[in-house]
């Protein structure tokens, strides 16, 4: 049974190490983002470092979902979800699988790329560490209820847009938490520890109900 | 010494119905399956054989009626079984190796090695390529080398002989007599002949 979870693992990851996997377009939209805000703004440095967070999370979140909706989609299209179905390993196991190798090659990355993306918008050095932790406790969030949701569109051609859709409004706790974290950080009455730990809770309990609800959205399919 | 390698099982459908977007496919449909057994699955384009292999593989609920299987403490059909059908279920960026190292892993009961299994399907050659470089003939037999990699003795198979030459078809033809004697059981959907003399032939619609 380990040997089938770490096996989906390993491909997943394999794939997303091969052209089109799709890991990098997240890493490089981000930036892209990150880069178009200060342009926007213009060259205000205190209006930057103070929303500066809030554009690192939503960056975060944007890039995320962009690659979601191939999740199950490509395994559907080729046959592999078949093949999945029919191993001895429970089918939230193999959910659990696909969306740690996701957060691995899409969330952590950016979590990581998020201190030397801070000097864009002029944050402060001694918050670069909290933000990145932050992004680094959140984002499995994002991968797991992005993983139910995936899992419900997995049948449908062409529903690339439903996803985003469905999952922004799913996400709102995760980016208040995440956000208003990484805020503390930057100073201010609220320690940092409150947020953060609940950002923590947030992000362990989307991969406990991720994992399940997407198993059964599989279940379900046709 | 056991007689075969696979234990007994039988697979016992009894008055299966199938419905799809609310329209009857079939009803009434029962079947066994043992070891060393073999079905021809035939009818008209549209009579439920794809569907027939879906409900099998536990991918689309019966409308009615029952299948299960003697002799397997409860491990549904879908984990005692291989489906080749008409999606390959492999990735095509990856090599037909590690395509098949993953099916062995993740399906478990390990047979051949992925190199042996493609030497049996005729094309030790393209281990290293990415699949998305082969044509589909060779891709259906990367698929069909998935049945050797892993050990399960029942084989649900999907129009086999599509995109299959002449001696790819022979091949399979010897694969599936392998099985049969080893006690393994095919149930395999199919317009032409398939090569088994012993097979049964079961006809969905008229």
């Amino acid at each position: 049974m380990i040997r089938a979870f770490l096996a989906i693992l390993k491909r997943d990851l394999l794939l997303a190490s091969r052209a089109g996997g799709g890991g990098e377009l997240a890493l490089v939209f981000f930036l892209t983002l990150v880069v178009l805000v200060p342009f926007a703004l213009g060259p205000d440095l205190n209006l930057l470092s103070r929303i500066g967070p809030a554009i690192l999370w939503l960056g975060a979140l944007l890039s995320t979902l962009i690659g979601l909706d191939r999740l199950f989609q490509s395994d559907e299209e080729d046959g592999s979800l078949d093949l999945i179905r029919a191993s001895a390993l429970p089918l939230e196991l193999s959910v659990l699988a696909k969306g740690l190798a996701h957060w691995l090659t899409t969330g952590l990355p950016l979590a990581l790329a998020a201190p030397l993306l801070g000097l864009l918008v002029a944050l402060p050095a001694e918050a670069m560490l909290p933000i990145a932790a932050t992004l680094l406790a959140g984002t499995p969030a994002l991968s797991f209820i992005g993983a139910a949701a995936a899992a419900l569109t997995a049948g449908l051609r062409r529903g690339g847009l439903i996803l985003p859709v469905l999952v922004a409004p799913l996400t709102i706790p995760v980016l208040i938490f995440g956000v208003s974290a990484a805020n503390s950080a930057l100073g201010g009455t609220v320690p940092f520890l409150t947020p953060f730990l609940i950002l923590c809770a947030l992000s362990l309990g989307s991969i406990v109900i991720g994992t399940v609800a997407a198993g059964v959205a599989l279940r379900q399919a046709d | 010494m056991p007689r075969f390698l696979f234990p007994e099982l039988v697979l016992k459908a009894e008055n299966l119905s199938c419905r799809r977007g609310g329209r009857l496919i079939f009803e009434g449909l029962s079947f066994r399956l043992g070891n060393s057994e073999a079905i021809a699955l035939t009818g008209r384009n549209g009579a439920g054989k794809s569907s027939l292999i879906a409900m099998l593989c536990g991918r689309l609920r019966p409308a009615g009626g029952e299948m299960r299987i003697e002799g397997a403490e409860d491990a549904p059909l879908a984990e005692l079984s291989h489906l080749v059908g008409h999606r390959d279920g492999l990735k095509v960026t990856l090599t037909a190796q590690e395509n098949l190292v993953f099916a062995q892993a993740l399906l478990g009961e390990a047979g051949a090695s992925p190199q042996d299994a493609l030497s049996a399907v005729g094309l030790p050659h393209v281990a290293g390529l990415p699949v998305g470089y082969l044509s589909a003939g060779q891709r259906r037999r990367v698929a069909l080398a998935r049945l050797l990699v892993s050990r399960r003795p029942f084989w649900l198979l999907d129009e086999p002989m599509a995109a299959l030459d002449a001696a790819a078809q022979a091949m399979l033809a010897g694969l599936m007599r392998d099985h049969l004697a080893q006690g393994g059981a095919i149930l395999a959907a199919t317009h032409g002949p398939l090569g088994l003399e012993t097979a049964r032939e079961l006809r969905i619609g008229p």
